[in-house]
């Protein structure tokens, strides 16, 4: 296999973008992500995206896009694993050119959800688990996390404000992430106050239906012309699986997928949890941020809310998470959020994460979660430092 | 979106009377039933009828609901733990949001589990539980 880098990030402001469409997003992002590279052709192209054909009507993503940027010829898919397509479509674009096959390609991550009303978009959000035995039931993806939020708190002990101080960082990050959909603080009182959508998850817990678009030039390390010196190596790219439904797991608090995705990418890496500097992980919901602490291997069993209480997620923590705003914050437009979450992660690595800057980033963790975590994907980034 | 029959007919025996299956190899006992064993790989099973008797895992109420539910809203819908072992995930009925609580004794019924609109709409029935009286 050979090294891969990212040489170009690119990413739309997330937002409802009334005035753009799944096309004219993603095609912005592809440009940016060029420009940052300052390359105009790749040989392949990679579209994270779970619900065009629901929400806009529109399959065939690949030829679309590629069509649409001027590169109809080059190869051209859709990859497609609900909620974690982007980290999927990353992880597609890191074989192929690891692979020898490519030389370069883009991964666009894009996601139109306000063109329907939301009963459409949640009914389309829970083809993300069981369609026969949870979707069927009139069971929202918001209900599975909210059951699983409940438990958690039966079994260890907690209440509903033990979760605040991931959404009050998600949210504190977000004030200065000019892509970011809610760039606004939240205090704990706001958060306590918020109404619940499913309790016990309120407002406050839950990432919002928005529009967004990010993308990501990779190429061949020993390639990389003019872009050595901004250049982010990919120091591991894995997947796993988990059961679909969350009535199928034998443990439906632990998120097996994740650990497994988890110790590959440490293996492949050749780091330790220890030696990450900061975790985009998958904070679609406030429940799913400390179990996958837990099951990353960053916290003990069912003390993954104890980091975010002593501060250790916040910018200048031990592990800061959702450094630009996070799934809640910056937004989660589905299929794209696993590509933001690299692109960040990126920025962070060149040290142009402005005032959310991590001092002294050198490896970056990013989480791409499918469903209740049936799909895990996880980047290890490293910089030049 | 009209749908055919045919997909809800085929589940009739799991919506109707919770039909599983065990496999003959290992034991296992699975609701839905499954083609290949999780726990050994087997894939010979008989079918196996759950009691429908259980406790509640875990609930929520949803606010708001996919399309297809929203006349329903709000309701609640939990994970029960049968007695012979799998977790279902249902909408519970006959009961108080207020009085839920994780633990309790819950028993399968048989009720309407939506309802399409127009000519062609179909009436889905299915299990729900409730509080075993």
């Amino acid at each position: 296999m050979r090294d891969v880098s990212i040489i170009g990030v690119g990413q739309t402001p997330v937002r409802e973008h009334w005035e753009k469409g799944l096309r004219q997003l993603a095609v912005d992002a592809v440009l940016a992500a060029l420009k940052d590279a300052h390359t105009e052709q790749v040989d392949a192209i990679y579209v994270g995206n779970m619900l065009s054909g629901e929400l806009t009507r529109q399959e065939h993503l690949g030829a679309l896009i590629a069509d649409q940027l001027g590169m109809s010829g080059v190869a051209a898919m859709k990859v497609e694993s609900a909620c974690g397509a982007g980290g999927s479509a990353v992880h597609a674009g890191y074989l192929a050119v690891a692979s020898g096959q490519y030389r370069r390609v883009a991964v666009v991550g894009v996601e139109k959800m306000t063109d329907l009303w939301n009963g459409s978009v949640t009914a389309g959000l829970a083809m993300a688990a069981d369609g026969e035995y949870e979707a069927a039931n009139g069971i929202s993806f918001v209900g599975l996390n909210a059951m699983m939020m409940r438990r958690y708190m039966y079994e260890y002990d907690l209440v509903e404000e033990d979760f605040a101080p991931f959404a009050l960082n998600a949210h504190a990050n977000a004030v200065n992430n000019p892509n970011a959909m809610f760039r606004k603080a939240v205090t704990l009182e706001q958060f306590i106050r918020a109404k619940k959508v499913a309790d016990p998850i309120s407002l406050f817990d839950s990432s919002p239906i928005c529009d967004g678009a990010a993308a990501v030039i990779l190429s061949r390390s020993e390639n990389l012309n003019g872009n050595a010196a901004r250049a982010i190596s990919i120091a591991a790219s894995t997947m796993a699986t988990d059961t679909l439904a969350l009535h199928d797991r034998q443990d439906p608090l632990w998120l097996r997928a994740v650990e497994l995705s988890s110790i590959k990418a440490y293996a492949q890496a050749g780091v330790t949890p220890q030696d990450i500097d900061l975790f985009e992980l998958h904070d679609a919901f406030s429940i799913v941020a400390p179990m996958s602490l837990e099951a990353a291997g960053f916290a003990r069993r069912g003390t993954g809310t104890y980091l975010a209480r002593d501060g250790e997620i916040s910018i200048n923590g031990k592990l800061p998470i959702s450094t630009m705003g996070g799934l809640k914050a910056r937004g989660h437009p589905i299929g794209a959020s696993g590509v933001y979450q690299v692109t960040e992660a990126v920025q962070q690595l060149r040290g142009e994460a402005g005032k959310n800057q991590v001092p002294n980033a050198k490896i970056g963790m990013t989480q791409s979660l499918g469903g209740v975590a049936a799909t895990a994907v996880t980047h290890i980034l490293k910089g030049k430092g | 979106m009209a749908e055919n029959l045919a997909p809800n007919w085929r589940l009739r025996e799991q919506r109707y009377q919770l039909v599983g299956n065990v496999c003959l190899n290992c034991g296992a006992k699975f609701f839905p039933p499954r083609q290949v064993c999780t726990n050994c790989r087997g894939a010979e099973f008989d079918s196996f009828q759950f009691s429908g008797k259980g406790e509640l895992y875990s609930f929520t109420t949803l606010r708001s609901a996919p399309a297809g539910f929203e006349s329903y809203a709000p309701y609640s819908v939990g994970m029960v733990k049968l007695d012979e072992g799998p977790l279902v995930e249902a909408m519970l009925t006959d009961v108080n949001e207020d009085e839920l609580a994780i633990g309790m004794k819950m028993e399968m019924v048989t009720r309407k589990i939506r309802e399409e609109e127009g000519e062609r709409g179909l009436l889905v029935y299915g299990y729900k539980f409730r509080p075993t009286s």
